[in-house]
């Protein structure tokens, strides 16, 4: 079946098999391989896109229910500027990262949260972050590039 | 995944011919269970029919003194809603802290509630504020909608378009968190209102519950110490690894009394 929708700014499409999901006809189809598959069962984050502007794990989604939307990958957050986006900026000033596989899910998350949760208390990006697994446990300094993404952010 | 044939209709006419006419077809709403349940080949429907592009299956509005809350809604939008917050801020709470927030972006009442997880958050929302299930060809009274674990009153092809929750004087929802899963070990929705007292636990047993004696001593005396010395039997109720029958049966109370204490300080 075919599947229509616009990633990151740009109108794709593909035949697809219906089966298949979001994060596979991102990786597969697309070749944008910075939305990374941890767990494949729904639990890590690592997945973690933009779809119609709210976070969703991309192996939980099928392709089919994108269809027509606004997919928001890690490869179009910096909206095709050579700069890092400010979450993406702050992850590396704060090092919110260790090995960097869950990275991708965190920051798409983390841009999320902002927009939904603006001023937020460490608390609550802990718990706006339940949806997202560090494996390396780099949890502490995950927050503090939160924080200071969500203040360079504006609250935007 | 097995391969199976997707349809995604633009009206519930439509929706409801697609699914009689294929051999073994499943609903899709948010996909946050049914998804992974495909994965790991627990279920091979022939057809997936996605609710997804029907519009009259979204909108949450206030009707009196009902809130209706379209099938298709978003966990989020129900924790969002100026609507729920403003007249039954414990179903924002429910909704809230369903799984985590992709999960919430996701995932939508009428998919919680027709698949009826033990130990899902909805189903004790509806029990606990005596909710109305509307459906593309009757209403179902909450208390009919649970039959069993994973089983509701739904017949085959019936199509949840919303959900009816009559205003309460005062409600609290409380959960005891499975802290990986964040699904209820024991969550309780305590409502006040027109109907009565009314208390549902979900987590516990095979499927939502009220608690008759429960119901009876708040009704009297709307108080967390009210119902500190009802227990209740752990014969039936849920064993697993995280909890057993009489670990839940000692949370049902502790959490209950808790709920209550949540209604008393929203309203």
């Amino acid at each position: 079946m075919k599947v229509s929708m616009t990633v990151n700014g740009k109108a794709a499409s593909a035949d697809v098999e219906p089966r298949t999901l979001l994060v596979e006809y991102l990786r597969d189809h697309l070749e944008l391989t910075g939305t990374h598959v941890g767990c494949d069962t729904g639990q890590c984050g690592a997945c973690t896109v933009h779809l119609d502007g709210r976070a969703v794990k991309a192996c939980s989604v099928l392709a089919g229910q994108a269809e027509g939307a606004e997919v928001t990958t890690i490869e179009g957050l910096a909206n095709g500027s050579e700069e890092l986006h400010p979450m993406q900026a702050a992850f590396r000033e704060y090092h919110g990262l260790q090995c960097g596989f869950c990275t991708p899910g965190m920051v798409m998350a983390a841009v999320d949260l902002v927009k939904t949760h603006p001023g937020a208390s460490d608390e609550t990006i802990r718990e706006q972050l339940e949806g997202n697994i560090c494996r390396c446990t780099g949890y502490e300094n995950i927050v503090r590039a939160v924080k200071a993404g969500a203040a360079s952010m504006g609250g935007q | 995944m097995y391969d199976f044939q997707y349809h995604r209709p633009t009206s519930l006419d439509e929706a409801s011919r697609m699914l009689s006419g294929a051999e073994e077809a499943s609903f899709i709403a948010g996909g946050q269970t049914l998804l992974q349940t495909l994965r790991q080949r627990l279920a091979q429907p022939s057809d997936v029919v996605d609710l997804g592009g029907i519009a009259e299956l979204r909108g949450i509005s206030r009707e009196g003194d009902n809130v209706v809350i379209g099938a298709m809604s978003r966990h989020n939008e129900v924790a969002g809603s100026a609507d729920v917050a403003g007249a039954i801020p414990a179903l924002a709470t429910l909704a809230g802290g369903i799984g985590d927030a992709q999960v919430r972006n996701m995932g939508t009442i009428g998919g919680s509630i027709a698949n009826n997880d033990p130990a899902a958050d909805y189903p004790a929302g509806l029990l606990g504020l005596g909710a109305t299930v509307v459906t593309n060809n009757r209403e179902i009274p909450a208390d009919d909608f649970f039959v069993d674990m994973f089983e509701t009153a739904l017949e085959p092809g019936e199509i949840i378009r919303s959900v009816r929750f009559p205003v309460p004087q005062r409600a609290g929802y409380v959960k005891f968190d499975q802290p990986a899963s964040r699904y209820a070990l024991v969550g309780v929705m305590v409502s006040q209102g027109a109907g009565g007292v009314r208390v549902a636990v979900t987590g516990a047993g095979p499927s939502v519950f009220r608690v008759s004696e429960m119901e009876d001593a708040l009704g009297r005396d709307f108080s967390a110490d009210a119902i500190a010395g009802i227990r209740i039997p752990s014969d039936g109720l849920n064993a697993d690894i995280h909890g057993s029958p009489e670990y839940r049966a000692h949370l049902v109370t502790v959490i209950a009394q808790r709920a209550v204490n949540a209604a008393l300080q929203a309203h």
